[in-house]
């Protein structure tokens, strides 16, 4: 009696969520999937009609996404390895029980808080151009005059590195923190069979703190890839793409293609594009995390 | 020992110069604000770019006047207090369901729970923007609200969070004869307060920095956010920066406060997104 009322309430209380993710998320996604077969474009006169893969043919052979899918790489292959590596290395500094360690913790963690928006915003003016510039200034400082200043944001080979930059300034903090946690569940009595051995810094560092902390760096890296890939308010309100598709992304030019050209079938396919990418690195995650478990 | 002493400076120096480091883009906002307009980019190349000479209001009363900061504002605030407060509600129920209750289907929709987690919003906006026009609901505050309460990813925080807990708690209300809903209420509820936080403070910031969908379906100013209003007054002539900081200071003051009051269980939420690895 009590095992036949329960059967009902359990679906009833999960059902709005259930509808929810029916509704907006499992829908439209099997909607892109669809979407991206035919020629739909909003407010076009023609019939809509299945296509096939001519989409997917349209857009790797469209120089700005190639461009996109190629800036997105870069930025993965340059932001996660730096950003983990500085994170971890804060990480590392903040462990030590030293005094003020909650002040710094808190510093470096403020700007996650803020809208990526706003941070873009403020980045737009310490890249001004010209002498007066705050990282123009910064790099002619600390190159004692050989730095000459640059139009970082116009420039086509610097823009794209000055959005790096200020995402790493942004999201290492983040990354500190789930590290940090990390650090902190490897017991103790490694660290002292470590020392007890006699080995040095380095060598707990390689041989006792990485191999523990190998869950969290897995993780910790996968995030911080797929991040990479839907990469947008930053291109959007720094550079807007340019200059020349030298700051364009799979996002940006998937939300050009619908919502500035209103061809909605060619952003359903980069968004189809986009989900690829990052269901390969979730399993390449789960591959390597499964893969390290059989092994320890 | 006094290798251990110039272990301990050479990790301050790091740790001072990081912070330096971190800071000065914020600090150059909050000191810009209170500049002059034509100051700020004047000085942005020496120190006084961290360092107001004079505290000058101006910049926050010409916010008001050139823009609706109050309106932006209260979108923000409606649009994102909502989101967390019905996604509360309906995420904290679904992951009981699928924690402590025995129904049929439950395992397979809870295996499609943890697949759609790995689905960004990036991966769906262009159809759920399709979608929504098609709905007429382009320009609505129901439309930045309601394709955002249902969350996988609370979902799976939630179901976590009650799995571990004793089922003592609920024999005892059952014995009663409480009903479901009442035992999650009067007894689940209280005993989760962790888990509420860390979900509350998660969806806030998520949402208060929201960006790609308002800009994909909010055209008028009336149901704009702060952080697509930004943008737009960043490009609003003329380009004054101090005015431009100025807004910046106020649309983060509130996230700032909540911070910095509650840093506790933001750190708990953070690390929160790390248990999945």
């Amino acid at each position: 009696m009590l095992a036949d009322h329960q059967r009902l309430t359990g679906l009833l209380l999960a059902a709005p969520a259930l509808l929810g993710l029916l509704v907006f998320v499992a829908i439209p996604f099997l909607l892109a999937l669809t979407l991206a077969f035919t020629n739909l474009r909003l407010g076009s006169p023609l019939p809509v009609e299945f296509v096939g893969f001519d989409q997917f043919r349209r857009i790797f052979s469209d120089p700005a996404f190639l461009r996109a899918l190629v800036n997105n790489t870069v930025f993965a292959l340059l932001v996660v390895p730096l950003q983990t590596a500085l994170a971890l290395a804060l990480a590392l500094l903040l462990q030590q029980r030293l005094k003020g360690r909650v002040l710094f913790r808190t510093l470096f963690f403020m700007p996650v808080v803020f809208p990526l928006s706003l941070i873009a915003v403020i980045w737009i003016l310490i890249y001004a151009p010209g002498p007066n510039g705050m990282m123009n200034h910064f790099l002619t400082t600390i190159s004692f005059g050989a730095w000459l200043p640059r139009d970082f944001l116009h420039d086509p080979y610097l823009a794209l590195p000055a959005i790096m930059l200020t995402s790493i300034w942004q999201g290492t903090g983040f990354q500190m923190l789930i590290l940090l946690a990390g650090l902190q569940t490897i017991p103790d009595e490694l660290y002292e069979a470590a020392r007890i051995d006699g080995a040095g810094r380095m060598a707990t560092f390689l041989h006792v703190t990485l191999p523990q902390l190998r869950n969290t760096l897995i993780f910790v890296v996968l995030v911080t890839t797929i991040l990479a890939f839907r990469l947008f308010d930053q291109v959007q309100i720094m550079t807007h793409g340019g200059p020349r598709n030298a700051t364009t992304t799979v996002m940006f030019e998937a939300v050009q293609a619908a919502f500035g050209r209103q061809q909605v079938a060619i952003g359903a396919a980069m968004s189809v594009v986009l989900f690829v990418v990052v269901l390969v690195i979730t399993l390449l995650q789960q591959h390597v995390a499964r893969h390290e478990r059989e092994i320890s | 020992m006094p290798h251990n002493i110039v272990l301990r400076l050479t990790s301050y120096a790091a740790l001072v110069v990081a912070a330096l480091l971190f800071v000065a883009p914020l600090l150059f906002m909050f000191a810009g604000s209170l500049k002059p307009d034509d100051q700020v980019l004047l000085e942005a190349g020496s120190w006084r770019a961290f360092l107001p000479d004079t505290i000058a209001w101006q910049n926050y009363l010409d916010v008001f006047a050139r823009v609706r900061f109050g309106r932006y504002l209260m979108n923000s605030l409606f649009i994102t207090s909502m989101i967390v407060a019905a996604g509360l509600i309906v995420n904290s129920l679904a992951g009981y369901a699928f924690a402590r209750l025995q129904w049929t289907g439950r395992d397979i929709l809870f295996a499609g729970v943890l697949t759609i987690m790995i689905v960004p919003l990036e991966a769906i906006a262009v159809p759920l923007f399709y979608q929504v026009t098609l709905f007429g609901w382009r320009d609505t505050y129901i439309v930045q609200i309601l394709p955002f309460l249902a969350n996988a990813f609370s979902i799976y925080l939630f179901y976590t969070f009650f799995i571990g807990l004793p089922r003592e708690l609920e024999e005892a209300a059952r014995i009663d004869g409480a009903s479901v809903l009442r035992t999650f209420v009067s007894v689940i509820v209280p005993n989760s307060k962790p888990v509420f936080a860390t979900v509350a403070i998660l969806t806030f910031l998520m949402q208060w920095g929201a960006f790609l969908w308002p800009l994909m379906v909010t055209s008028g100013e009336a149901v704009r956010p702060l952080p697509l209003a930004v943008s737009t007054f960043h490009s609003l002539p003329p380009l004054q920066w101090g005015d431009i900081f100025a807004f910046g200071v106020m649309m983060v003051s509130p996230v700032l406060i909540v911070f910095l009051l509650f840093q506790r269980w933001f750190v708990r939420g953070v690390v929160a997104t790390g248990i999945k690895g």
